[in-house]
């Protein structure tokens, strides 16, 4: 069943409502996501873009009465879609796994992380206790906890929130799954801390050769991990590429808006930032075109009639605009949003 | 530039752990013998981790929490005397918080939130009324718009502009933002930045702007003032602190800063381990137990803040004459 080129997760055309409002809200619109084996893709979007909403899909973590979800999600062959019950509490843990952003409402207070991350493991695995302690402990180790035994056996609240978010990391890749979910790990951290949390999530996935989907709002973290970034806004994926096309030679206006409104190394200190006007659109009342046309200044008017299909700019790279001819410069040139 | 509030000595202690007849076990040292001057029309940043109470000392500069010891001077008044009390200080310095929901009165509307201030110190309704209404179309807020909705039919933007408009409603000359735009997102903290550089230059406003974000901080503000762990560790003019770092955690903080450059990843992290707790911090230098320049002087004394030149002063026994570490200078003879 599992073929060789087959990729670890595909995602074609998730739409994913929430209907338990006065209003059906528009989550996810349309999204189309495939990840190979051994890559990182990192799902970039401010609040409200449906990032979270992708990630969590996969695990099907939302509410099944309040929520229509439509569209085909395989992670490596299996058919999420179409698990229930049991077979689905097999597949969390198994298939994916996530990494929270805050451990400490992710993991039970009442319980040791050693007796958390062992009962994962005998979930899903027919082996022994002292078995299962035992790979506990080699994942603590892993994952660069210091004195890992005795860690084994302390509580959530007992640690720093870096030891944490390791413990958390531990407890996503006991049961060794085949795609790694990530939702804004380093969010909760302090800046030093955050620092050493990537470089052990980059560690691992280079020695483990893990898949990852990892969800920021932050273009920093998702460098520093990412092989490719999807852009995400209103919903839809409306830029992907390599880390390098995306940050380098951006082609959406939305992502040209968003690496030229971030104040950087000192350079626009004193002047006024560049901004994209407005704020992001009601989810509940999206427009029927580009989501993004009444922010951005170069909105014509067939952006306001249809969604823009997928423009393909580069070799794997792809920007869901008609303008794309107008976003496209020349190598250093500044980038044309206004001030 | 005169120093516009003076911050002298201050200290808090949060008790924890009570035990029998409610005597505190321990305390937590939030902030510990903090000096800095605030100076007329600058922006002083103040960045820091959790824990290392910059949101404390905000709170301690406003009296929402009382010192356990420590003066604040505003004009050479001191704050909470009969000199100045705290509501004619209040007038003067006002406060914008991280949470903009939380921070708004749900069952008031937007006009009524902004207006009530200058309402409680004795401005006309009329009056009121009409301040509420320039300073939302100020901050760019349609007043004809936005003055009857509550504040869940805000977004979190637009809620902090109104935040903004009501620490201006009784024309303060300090604003203290505490997190002002790190519950933004990216595209809106920019307009709010540029909106709170705007005001400033309008309304001729004083800011400490509090952040744990270092590029927001380096793009408002003409001085940086870094804690850790309740202490100063150092301070001194933006550009020179960004690119001449003398004490090694500010040397850290900056090296934790993401590149931005697919080819230029981060290879190694700065500092290992979290901050310590700040219940019983480490004895003399509060840093030395990340610090790989650490001596045994670094665990026995607190080190001093120092200057090292006209606008820059920094606590760290490596630049403190005389101090016993290795690496400190001579003392002169």
């Amino acid at each position: 069943m599992t073929g060789v080129a087959e990729p670890v997760l595909d995602i074609r055309n998730l739409r994913v409502t929430f209907t338990g409002g006065a209003k059906p809200v528009n989550a996810v619109d349309g999204v189309d996501l495939s990840i190979e084996r051994g890559e990182v893709v990192a799902l970039l979007g401010e609040s409200g873009s449906g990032k979270s909403v992708t990630l969590r899909s996969i695990l099907r973590l939302h509410p099944a009465k309040r929520t229509r979800m439509e569209g085909a999600i395989h992670v490596a062959g299996t058919n999420v879609m179409a698990l229930e019950g049991g077979a689905l509490t097999d597949f969390r843990g198994k298939g994916a796994s996530m990494i929270f952003q805050e451990p400490m409402l992710a993991l039970d207070p009442v319980y040791t992380l050693g007796e958390q991350i062992i009962e994962a493991i005998l979930r899903h695995e027919n082996i022994s206790t002292s078995e299962a302690r035992r790979r506990a402990l080699d994942w603590f180790e892993r994952v660069r906890i210091p004195s890992p035994e005795r860690r084994l056996d302390t509580y959530p609240h007992e640690m720093s929130g870096g030891m944490r978010q390791r413990a958390m990391i531990a407890l996503a890749l006991a049961c060794n799954p085949k795609l790694l979910l990530a939702d804004e790990p380093t969010t909760a951290l302090d800046a030093t801390v955050q620092v050493q949390i990537l470089l052990l999530l980059r560690d691992l996935q280079r020695e483990l050769g893990l898949s990852m989907l990892f969800v920021t709002h932050d273009i920093g973290v998702a460098v520093e991990v990412a092989d490719r970034i999807a852009v995400m806004y209103a919903g839809r994926i409306v830029e992907i590429g390599s880390v390098r096309d995306v940050i380098r030679s951006p082609r959406h206006p939305y992502t040209l808006g968003l690496l030229s409104t971030r104040p950087h190394g000192g350079r626009l200190s004193g002047n006024r930032l560049p901004t994209i006007p407005g704020s992001p659109p009601d989810l509940a009342n999206l427009p029927p075109g580009c989501a993004f046309a009444m922010r951005c200044a170069l909105a014509a008017d067939a952006c306001r009639i249809a969604a823009p299909e997928a423009v393909e700019v580069g070799p794997g790279h792809q920007a869901r605009c008609v303008r794309t001819a107008e976003t496209a410069r020349p190598a250093g040139a500044p980038a044309g949003v206004s001030a | 530039m005169t120093a516009l509030l003076e911050v002298r000595g201050l200290v808090k202690n949060f008790p924890v752990n009570t035990g029998v007849f409610g005597r505190p076990k321990s305390f937590v040292s939030a902030v510990d013998h903090l000096d800095f001057d605030l100076h007329e029309g600058e922006t002083l940043g103040l960045v820091g981790e959790s824990g290392c109470g910059k949101s404390t000392t905000a709170r301690l500069l406003m009296h929402l929490v009382a010192p356990t010891a420590g003066t604040i001077r505003f004009e050479g008044r001191t704050v909470g005397t009969s000199e100045l009390p705290l509501k004619a200080f209040r007038r003067q310095v006002q406060m914008v918080f991280q949470d903009s929901y939380a921070s708004l009165n749900p069952r008031l509307t937007v006009a009524e939130s902004v207006a009530f201030g200058p309402l409680v110190h004795g401005v006309s309704r009329d009056e009121a009324a009409a301040r509420a209404n320039s300073l939302l179309e100020r901050v760019g807020l349609d007043p004809a718009r936005f003055a009857g909705r509550f504040t869940h039919e805000l977004s979190g933007g637009q809620r902090q502009r109104v935040n903004i408009a009501r620490a201006l409603a009784l024309q303060p000359r300090v604003l203290i933002l505490d997190e002002a735009v790190s519950a933004l997102d990216k595209s809106v903290e920019a307009q709010v930045l540029n909106l709170l550089l705007d005001l400033k230059e309008e309304f001729h406003l004083t800011y400490l702007f509090i952040s744990h974000d270092l590029e927001v901080v380096r793009f408002m503000a003409a001085r940086v003032l870094v804690m850790y762990l309740g202490r100063v560790a150092e301070l001194g003019a933006t550009e020179a602190l960004y690119t001449g770092s003398r004490h090694p955690y500010t040397t850290a903080l900056l090296g934790s800063l993401l590149s931005m450059d697919p080819d230029h990843r981060a290879e190694s992290a700065p500092i290992a381990g979290d901050p310590p707790n700040p219940i019983d911090p480490p004895a003399g230098c509060r840093f030395h137990t990340r610090c790989s320049f650490a001596e045994p002087v670094c665990s026995s004394r607190v080190p001093v803040l120092t200057p090292l030149g006209s606008a820059h002063s920094v606590a760290c026994h490596m630049s403190e004459p005389g101090s016993g570490h290795g690496c400190a200078p001579q003392r002169a003879a």
